[in-house]
C-alpha cells in the first residue's frame, strides 16, 4: 500500500518546494558538518579547533564563505575559460541532486497532501546514484584539465582512476542488499528492513560500502586526489574564492550523501530498533542522528589513518574489495535462491 | 686496501610474511588500534591554553619585563624610598645598551632614594633589551630585578621605552606563576 503512493507522482508544485528545500536543507547543514569536522578533528589532535567566530565559533564557516566570496575571480591564463568556470558547478549540482535521493521519512500527510519526505523516490535508485556519481567526475576532470596546470591534471588523472576503480565495488557491494530486498527504490530497500537492518546480513557490503564511499568522496585515507602534500591541491589547486568552495561544498555534500546512502541502506533508514515506532515528523531526525553518526566516523577515520600511496590504492581497490564485494554479491545470490 | 661490498652489507632480518588473509586481518587489526589511539585523544581533552583569557604560567626564575623596587612603607629605616640609587652598575653591566641613568643628588627636602643619589632618569629601551638579566646581577642593591610579564607588544617603538615610573609601577594584570611541580 505504501509502495503504491511512492514518490514521483506527486503535483508539480510540491516538486518545485521539495526541490526548494532540499537546496535549503543541503546548504544549510553543509557549514554545520564543516565547522563540526573542524572541531572534532581539533579534539582528535588535543586542540579546540574554530571557537571564536560566535558561539562555540559556530559562525567561522559564513565567515570564511564571505572571505571568499568577496575574492577576486582570477584564473590562469592557460585555462579554457568556460570549462574552468563550468567545472565546479558540475561538482556542486550533481552533489544535489543526489542528495535529493536519500529518503529522510516516509510519504506523510502534511495539511492533507501526501508528501514523500525525499526528493526523488526513481525506482532505479542505486543506478541513480551511480549515474550522477559519474557525472561528478566530469566536474572532477574538467575542472583539473582545463585549469591548464600539471597539479591540477595530476589531481584529476588519480581522481578519475580512484573513482572509476572504487565505483565497481561500491556498485557490487549494493547488489547484496538490492537482491535481499527486491526492490531498487530506496525507500522500497527501508521498508524491506523492517525487522532487520540489512548492517548485520549485509555486513561485508556495509564494509565494501562505506569504504570505497571514503574513496568515492575522496576523504583520507583515499583524498589523493587532493594529497595537498604532494600535488598543492589536486584538481582544484587553481581556483581561488567562489570555485574553490564550490568545490569544497561539493566535497561536503558527496560525505552526505553518502552517509544518507550508507544510513538507508544498511542502517534502515527512518526505522528505530525494538519495534519502536515514533510518529512521522520524528523520522527525518532519526535519518540526520544516523548519517551524523556516520560523518563523525568519517571526521575520526581521517583523523587518524594516513594517506595511502597510489599504488596501495589500486592494490586494495582491485585486489581486495572488488573480490569482497563480488563474493558477497555470490553468496548473498546464491542464499536468496535458495531461502526462496 | 680495497673495499669489500661484501663485509659492509648488513643482513636485515626479518619476521616471515604473514600471507594474504593474515596481512588482511593485521591491517584491518592495525586500523582498529589507530581509532582508539585517535579517539583516546578526545577523551584526554584540549591541552590548549586559551592565550588571550588564560595565560601560560611562568617559572619563578623565568626572566619577563623588568621592574624597578620601593623600600616598603612600613621599613623602618627608609619607608617607601626607592631602592635605587642611580649608580649606572646596571648600564655598565648592559650587553644590549639598552638602560640610561641619569643620577641626581638627594637634598634633605627632596629625598628620592635611600642613597646619596637618586636616578632622576631610569630608562630601559625593551626593543632593544636581551633578557639577558645582567642588571639585575650587577644592581649592588636588588633595586632591579626581573619580573614575570612577558607581554609587551606595542604598536609604537617609542612605546617600548619604559621610564622609571613605569617600572616602578605593579604590573596591572599578574603574570600567573608556575605552581611547585607543575
Amino acid at each position: 500500500m505504501t509502495l503504491s503512493v511512492v514518490g514521483y507522482y506527486e503535483p508539480w508544485w510540491i516538486q518545485i518546494i521539495k526541490a526548494i528545500v532540499i537546496f535549503a536543507v543541503a546548504l544549510g547543514i553543509l557549514p554545520l558538518v564543516i565547522v563540526y569536522e573542524r572541531k572534532l578533528i581539533g579534539r582528535f589532535q588535543n586542540r579546540y579547533g574554530p571557537n571564536r567566530v560566535g558561539p562555540f565559533g559556530l559562525l567561522q564557516p559564513l565567515a570564511e564563505i564571505i572571505k571568499f566570496a568577496t575574492k577576486e575571480a582570477f584564473r590562469p591564463s592557460t585555462s579554457v575559460g568556460v570549462l574552468f568556470r563550468l567545472a565546479p558547478v558540475i561538482s556542486i549540482l550533481t552533489a544535489v541532486a543526489a542528495f535529493a535521493l536519500v529518503p529522510f521519512g516516509d510519504v506523510q500527510h502534511i495539511f492533507g497532501t501526501p508528501v514523500g519526505l525525499y526528493g526523488v523516490d526513481v525506482s532505479i535508485g542505486p543506478l541513480y546514484l551511480f549515474a550522477f556519481g559519474a557525472v561528478a567526475f566530469y566536474g572532477i576532470m574538467l575542472g583539473g584539465w582545463s585549469s591548464g596546470s600539471k597539479y591540477s591534471f595530476l589531481g584529476a588523472m588519480r581522481g578519475a582512476a580512484q573513482l572509476i576503480s572504487y565505483e565497481v565495488s561500491q556498485g557490487l557491494a549494493l547488489v547484496g542488499v538490492i537482491f535481499t530486498a527486491g526492490t531498487l527504490s530506496l525507500t522500497g530497500i527501508v521498508h524491506a528492513q523492517e525487522g532487520m537492518w540489512y548492517v548485520v546480513p549485509q555486513f561485508f557490503g556495509f564494509l565494501v560500502f562505506l569504504i570505497a564511499g571514503f574513496a568515492e568522496t575522496n576523504r583520507a585515507p583515499f583524498d589523493l586526489v587532493e594529497a595537498d602534500a604532494e600535488l598543492v591541491g589536486g584538481y582544484f589547486t587553481e581556483y581561488g574564492g567562489t570555485g574553490w568552495i564550490a568545490y569544497m561544498f561539493a566535497e561536503y555534500l558527496n560525505v552526505l550523501v553518502v552517509s544518507g546512502i550508507v544510513t538507508t541502506v544498511f542502517l534502515g533508514g527512518w526505522l528505530l530498533p525494538f519495534g519502536i515506532h515514533p510518529p512521522g515528523w520524528v523520522d527525518p531526525f532519526v535519518v540526520l542522528a544516523k548519517m551524523f553518526l556516520i560523518v563523525t566516523f568519517f571526521i575520526w577515520v581521517r583523523s587518524t589513518l594516513p594517506r595511502l600511496r597510489y599504488d596501495q590504492l589500486m592494490s586494495f581497490g582491485w585486489k581486495i574489495l572488488l573480490p569482497l564485494a563480488t563474493l558477497n554479491a555470490l553468496v548473498t545470490a546464491v542464499l536468496v535462491v535458495v531461502t526462496h | 686496501m680495497s673495499w669489500d661490498p661484501g663485509r659492509d652489507v648488513i643482513e636485515v632480518i626479518r619476521a616471515p610474511k604473514p600471507g594474504p588473509a593474515r596481512a588482511t586481518f593485521r591491517a584491518f587489526a592495525e586500523t582498529l588500534r589507530g581509532l582508539k589511539t585517535t579517539f583516546a585523544r578526545i577523551i584526554e581533552g584540549p591541552t590548549t591554553i586559551q592565550y588571550p583569557e588564560e595565560k601560560t604560567p611562568v617559572y619563578p626564575r623565568f626572566r619577563g619585563r623588568h621592574k624597578l623596587h620601593r623600600f616598603e612603607d612600613s621599613d623602618p629605616a627608609h619607608p617607601g624610598l626607592e631602592k635605587c640609587v642611580g649608580c649606572s652598575l646596571c648600564a655598565a653591566a648592559c650587553p644590549a645598551d639598552c638602560i640610561r641613568v641619569v643620577s641626581a643628588e638627594n637634598t634633605p627636602e627632596h629625598r628620592v632614594s635611600a642613597g646619596e643619589r637618586y636616578a632622576e632618569v631610569y630608562e630601559i629601551n625593551l626593543s632593544r633589551c636581551i633578557f639577558c638579566g645582567y642588571c639585575e646581577v650587577a644592581c649592588p642593591f636588588d633595586a632591579i630585578t626581573m619580573g614575570h610579564d612577558y607581554e609587551m607588544s606595542a604598536y609604537d617603538r617609542d612605546d617600548l621605552i619604559f621610564t622609571k615610573e613605569m617600572l616602578l609601577a605593579e604590573p596591572l594584570e599578574r603574570t600567573p606563576l608556575r605552581r611547585e611541580g607543575e
